[in-house]
């Protein structure tokens, strides 16, 4: 069963019917049992760093998380999921899960373009993946394919072994992040169309193995 | 580099999808699952439907073909037309669509932008404004006012100091249909766009007016659009998506060419 982490973070139906859609189990839940048994995490959300945080303390899932983290159980954050991850977020100076080390930041203020035209924030829309690290997550996906973002802070990994791809919106940003089964995607997978899913399903059919605790 | 976003616009009436001219004489075309479908595998980056039922029914009728399509589409959607709460937002979220979009109820009471923005995060807030060109005048310094109500209402409201209104309550993107463009086939109103995509800072989604590619070519160069709405070029298959891609790709405009 793979357990989709609902803390009051917007769109978990997506993730779910996109999930189901690949024919896995899943439940939606916030349930911290719930959450310990399952064989898979994801962890999704939309909004700002500092209400999730909130939640996920408030819902004892916070604990959940880092135990199953460092039991090596599959997990998957996704967009909002990507950045509390980290230790900290730039947004609403919010200390977070810390799973792995760093910060998310927010996008610098008047970026421009090679051309000079403006660039908006937030970030989004479609836009490529440069792989840095090879990873079971990228099987099937070529450098054409695009995913999509909405997003106006991303994550900054202290350790660039955990960068393992990169997208351009003025800066270069880490778009995938991880370490052994945590992997997280600053776009939302499960609105990615066929590459989205494809990752998607690598993630919910892959990644297994012997689990410590 | 972000990609520039081509958009197909269903018109959902009753469960079906129709097309009008300039807010009048629709035709049914389909059933907007089955068209989301196909746009969806042609390679349309996003879809926007627009709930123009008039009967007591029509939220159920919507949010019913919301959860299809959800079901259906992994790409981003949206609904709006006729969405005046809090409550209509949260339905229509829950029932799949990844945003929002509202526009005379927002003119009526600008702030469902914060409390929508608020509630469910401005990216999933579009703001659609229907413009018409008026000239220069007091009170309309841009010599575009937006109007309500399918182009019927004018509301006195300068079109430019409106999307910065609606930018800095916490929209997320504005969907910005010129009224005298809609509907003609003669090309997006690239003064206009040119002139709102210039000065927020959000994604504006040009709209009305597209027949040929060279139209969409001219909203995401001259008129710096972010993406570009279309409709009955594709829904009487005159063009398709990937050939549109294709010309824009040769444009030199990003485009998404891989799905």
């Amino acid at each position: 069963m793979i357990a989709i982490i609902d803390y009051n973070a917007g769109n978990l139906a997506s993730v779910a019917r996109a999930v189901a859609h690949l024919g896995f189990a899943c439940t939606v839940t916030h349930d911290p049992e719930m959450i310990r048994r399952a064989e898979r995490i994801i962890f999704p959300g939309v909004g700002a760093a500092g209400a999730a945080m909130d939640s996920l303390r408030r819902l004892g899932i916070d604990a959940v998380l880092r135990e199953r983290s460092a039991c090596g159980t599959p997990l998957l954050g996704i967009c909002l999921g990507s950045q509390v991850i980290l230790e900290h977020s730039d947004e609403n100076d919010t200390p977070c899960l810390g799973l792995l080390a760093g910060r998310a930041r927010a996008f610098p203020a008047a970026m421009r373009s090679p051309d000079g035209t403006p660039l908006k924030i937030p970030h989004m829309g479609w836009n490529r993946i440069g792989r840095r690290r090879d990873h079971p997550l990228f099987e099937g996906i070529g450098p054409e394919d695009e995913f999509y973002f909405v997003h106006s802070f991303y994550p900054v990994p202290e350790h660039p072994e955990e960068v393992l791809g990169v997208t351009g919106h003025g800066v270069e940003f880490a778009s995938v992040i991880g370490r052994g089964r945590l992997v997280a995607t600053q776009f939302h997978l499960e609105k990615s169309g066929r590459p989205g899913l494809r990752m998607l399903r690598n993630f919910c059919a892959g990644f297994g193995g012997e689990r410590p605790c | 580099m972000l990609s520039k976003r081509i958009i197909p616009c269903l018109d959902v009436r009753d469960g079906r999808t129709t097309k009008g001219v300039r807010f009048e004489a629709n035709v049914d075309i389909g059933d907007p699952v089955a068209m989301a479908r196909r746009y969806y595998e042609e390679g349309a980056d996003e879809i926007v439907f627009y709930d123009i039922t008039a009967s007591h029914q029509r939220r159920a009728i919507m949010l019913d073909v919301v959860r299809q399509v959800a079901d259906t589409i992994f790409i981003p959607f949206s609904v709006g037309g006729g969405i005046r709460s809090l409550e209509e937002m949260r339905a229509v979220l829950l029932a799949g669509a990844e945003k929002v979009s509202v526009n005379s109820a927002a003119v009526r009471s600008p702030e469902i932008i914060a409390r929508g923005a608020d509630a469910f995060g401005s990216q999933c807030i579009v703001l659609g404004m229907d413009v018409k060109q008026v000239g220069v005048r007091e009170g309309i310094p841009s010599g575009y006012e937006v109007v309500i109500d399918g182009g019927r209402v004018y509301t006195g409201i300068d079109a430019l100091q409106w999307a910065l209104k609606a930018q800095g309550l916490g929209a997320g993107e504005i969907c910005l249909n010129s009224i005298d463009a809609d509907g003609t086939r003669q090309g997006y109103e690239l003064t206009l766009t040119a002139l709102i995509s210039g000065q927020v800072s959000i994604p504006v989604i040009a709209s009305g007016g597209a027949g040929e590619p060279e139209h969409l070519r001219d909203a995401l160069l001259q008129g710096r659009a972010d993406a570009v709405l279309i409709a009955s070029m594709v829904h009487f298959g005159t063009h398709s998506i990937a050939g549109l891609k294709s010309y824009l790709h040769a444009c030199g405009i990003p485009v998404r060419r891989s799905w």
